[in-house]
């Protein structure tokens, strides 16, 4: 229970600053036009973060307003903008590339024993176009909002609504580009700058992870980018492509937005999927269970996620056959998702487990990722569907899975990789209270809706009947608590950058070549090629932990 | 559109680049402009059932010229083709699968006229 962690008397621990890719250069012009997967990380991690509290805020203003029937806070117009600022703020501007342009960028080319990523000029690229993607899409919301949910449907978005519906598209279509550039870099990186030694079978699963979205994104993303385009087409030059009053086809536009957007909730999912078996044979220090099951059901996971989109469709006038099929397919993908549930409890094990806080989002993770892919199934039977279609059951689900799972994952990434991003740790203490914080904070908030939701509440609505209150009244609290619980780390987190405790390579005494040079790495992340010899999580020899275990 | 051989060497050295001749390039825009311009005056032909065929087809086989050509597909091995055709199967799925609930979505309703005609012998055979 120490907060005052034993510190092994490295060499590069002294209080002598040693040179690496922070205080290499300085300089805003250092940052802005840097080539560092590292740096081009932390540009991605300030943005999204930004990002993820505008999302915030539009969350907030909707449960205060959820506070009583009739709507507490503002006009049902403003609850449709605010709804829709949110979705399409957190999914494509913060979560699609929260963990693989800031995770993954600083650590593919660390883990993979490589200087950098393949594409460096592109990976900067990327950065800027995705934070022009951004400015439109705050330009949207500073300038009257977009009022059609993150999903977009027409009729009501080519033909009715009032708002800048078209702007909303672009900025997306413009953000989509830099998903394309970083799959891409990263597949080439994956396949061509591994270390000597460095084969399939010894990569960390966070790489295989993050090969299998990088597939996703370059095989998806093109599909919603056409789509959107096409969308602004019937918009701007009334082209009859998904409006029925025009001789389009409204459904053919929820199939190519599912055909990306279902394929994308694993592009959430997945790099998150990586970081839980990083996390989980750390603080069990143990091997992985089964690391060809782990390493192949990512890649099960992003060919059968193409499949399955017809899920979200089966009560729009969908054909019944084709419901049928999609439901099937969708209770396939289930199965490479619990296989990776099943192999992490087995790593637990009968290992030597601490309870760091990376490890409790890590443990977090396992349990609320379960309840949302659960209750998937539930959604994915055509019949119980029927009955939970639109209502707040859907949003239960894709919350547990998308905060419960991927947040969590990306917290726990965070402080896992903290002290080798900075080269400090942050208060051990808060970190841990933080976890429990946003773990208690987030099953207040959303588990609530999953019983609104079977009571029959819809989604999407400013006000709701009366005998709901009482249900809202818990989820909105649940949401104070929670926006609490990740303040609480905004803060450590910045505090740590000047007065965390120094730290070296490896304070939690973890495997992969990450934790075999300095913290923080040199710009060229390895003074010489690293050579390597074993396979990943080989805990048997793993060095002890520099920080007391907890 | 890069028309200039050695701008695809920039950067990094390549092992194994094909130098395409300028002239080739230009012989496959000149293709393309001509098929757009097929296309256009076909938008104004009234072929029935065949418009969207004949449309599909010109577009195939624009779509084809630029990624064998500009694309470099024509002369990429291994990997490359794998991804190329992996990127079309993918596409393949698409449309299959939104097929398959356009061909089947009536089926409750409105049975489809070749129905009519072929339950009434599915039914004497079976029973
Ligand atoms: C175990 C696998 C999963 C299955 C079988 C599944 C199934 C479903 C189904 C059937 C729906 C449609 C419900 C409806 O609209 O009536 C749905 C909605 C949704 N799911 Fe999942 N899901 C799974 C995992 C995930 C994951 C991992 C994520 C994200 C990380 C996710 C995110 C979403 C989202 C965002 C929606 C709502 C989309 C909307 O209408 O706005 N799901 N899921
Ligand atoms: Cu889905």
């Amino acid at each position: 229970m120490s907060t005052t962690a034993t510190v092994e008397s490295l060499p590069n621990s002294s209080a002598e600053p040693q040179v690496n890719y922070l205080n290499a250069r300085y300089g805003v012009k250092s940052w802005l036009l840097t080539l560092d997967h590292k740096r081009i990380g932390l540009l991605y991690l300030c943005t999204i973060t930004f990002m993820f509290v505008v999302g915030g805020i539009a969350a907030t203003m909707m449960r205060l307003n959820l506070l009583e029937p009739q709507g507490a806070l503002v006009e049902p117009e403003t609850y449709n903008k605010l709804f829709s600022t949110h979705g399409i703020v957190m999914v494509f501007f913060f979560l699609v590339p929260s963990i693989p342009a800031t995770l993954g960028n600083f650590l593919i080319p660390l883990m993979i024993g490589a200087r950098d990523v393949a594409f460096p000029r592109l990976n900067l690229l990327s950065w800027y176009i995705f934070v022009t993607g951004c400015l439109v899409m705050l330009y949207v919301v500073c300038t009257g909002g977009v009022d059609t949910g993150w999903t977009f449907y027409p009729p009501y978005s080519s033909a009715y609504a009032h708002t800048d519906v078209f702007l909303a598209a672009m900025a997306i279509f413009i953000a989509g580009f830099s998903s394309i550039l970083t799959g891409m870099n990263f597949v080439v990186t994956i396949h061509k700058m591994r270390a000597p030694g460095m084969t399939w079978f010894r990569l960390p699963l966070f790489i295989w992870s993050l090969y299998a979205t990088s597939v996703i994104f370059v095989l998806g993303t093109p599909v919603i980018a056409i789509t959107l385009l096409l969308l602004g087409v019937e918009r701007l030059l009334h082209a009859g492509i998904f409006d029925p009053a025009l001789g389009g086809d409204p459904l053919l536009f929820q199939h190519m937005f599912w055909f990306y957007s279902h394929p994308a909730v694993y592009i959430m999912i997945l790099p998150s999927m990586g970081v839980i078996s990083e996390l989980i044979t750390a603080f069990s220090r143990k091997r992985i269970f089964g690391y060809s099951f782990v390493a192949f059901s990512s890649l099960a996971i992003a060919v059968i996620s193409f499949l399955v989109w017809g899920h979200h469709m089966f009560v729009s006038g969908q054909g019944v056959y084709a419901g049928l099929v999609f439901s099937v397919l969708s209770f396939l993908v289930a199965i490479p998702s619990a296989v990776k549930v099943f192999n992490w409890t087995a790593t637990l094990y009968k290992g030597s487990i601490s309870y760091e806080a990376p490890m409790l989002y890590a443990l977090g993770f396992i349990g609320l990722f379960t309840i949302g892919g659960l209750t998937g199934l539930f959604l994915a039977s055509l019949s119980t569907d029927v009955h939970l279609n639109g209502t707040y059951f859907v949003v239960a689900h894709f919350h547990y899975v998308m905060v419960g799972g991927a947040v969590m994952a990306f917290m726990g990434g965070i402080h896992f990789w903290w002290p080798k991003i900075t080269g400090r740790l942050y208060p051990d203490l808060w970190a841990r209270f933080a976890a429990l914080v946003i773990f208690v904070g987030f099953n207040l908030t959303f588990f609530p809706q999953f019983v609104l939701g079977y009571l029959g509440m819809p989604r999407r609505y400013a006000m709701y009947p009366a005998e709901f209150q009482a249900l809202n009244v818990l989820s909105s609290a649940g949401a104070s608590v929670l926006a609490v619980g990740y303040v609480i780390p905004l803060v450590y987190l910045i505090w740590s950058l000047k007065y965390g405790q120094v730290v070296g390579p490896n304070p939690f005494g973890a495997k992969g070549l990450e934790w075999t040079t300095q913290s923080p790495p040199l710009t060229e992340n390895y003074v010489k090629t690293p050579i390597v010899t074993e396979e990943a999580y080989a805990y048997e020899n793993a060095p002890e932990p520099e920080v007391a275990r907890v | 559109m890069s028309s200039h051989p050695q701008s695809a060497a920039h950067g990094q050295p390549m092992v194994h680049e094909h130098i395409v001749p300028v002239s080739t390039y230009l012989a496959v825009f000149i293709t393309l402009l001509i098929a757009t311009g097929l296309t256009t005056w076909v938008a104004f032909q009234d072929l029935g059932n065949w418009n969207v065929v004949v449309a599909l087809v010109i577009a195939v086989c624009k779509a084809s010229l630029v990624v064998l050509f500009f694309m470099h597909a024509k002369y990429n091995k291994g990997l490359s083709r794998i991804v190329l055709v992996g990127a079309v199967f993918w596409l393949g799925i698409m449309i299959t699968f939104t097929l398959a609930d356009e061909l089947t979505r009536h089926w409750q309703i409105s049975p489809q006229p070749w129905a009519g005609a072929i339950i009434p012998v599915i039914h004497r055979l079976l029973f």
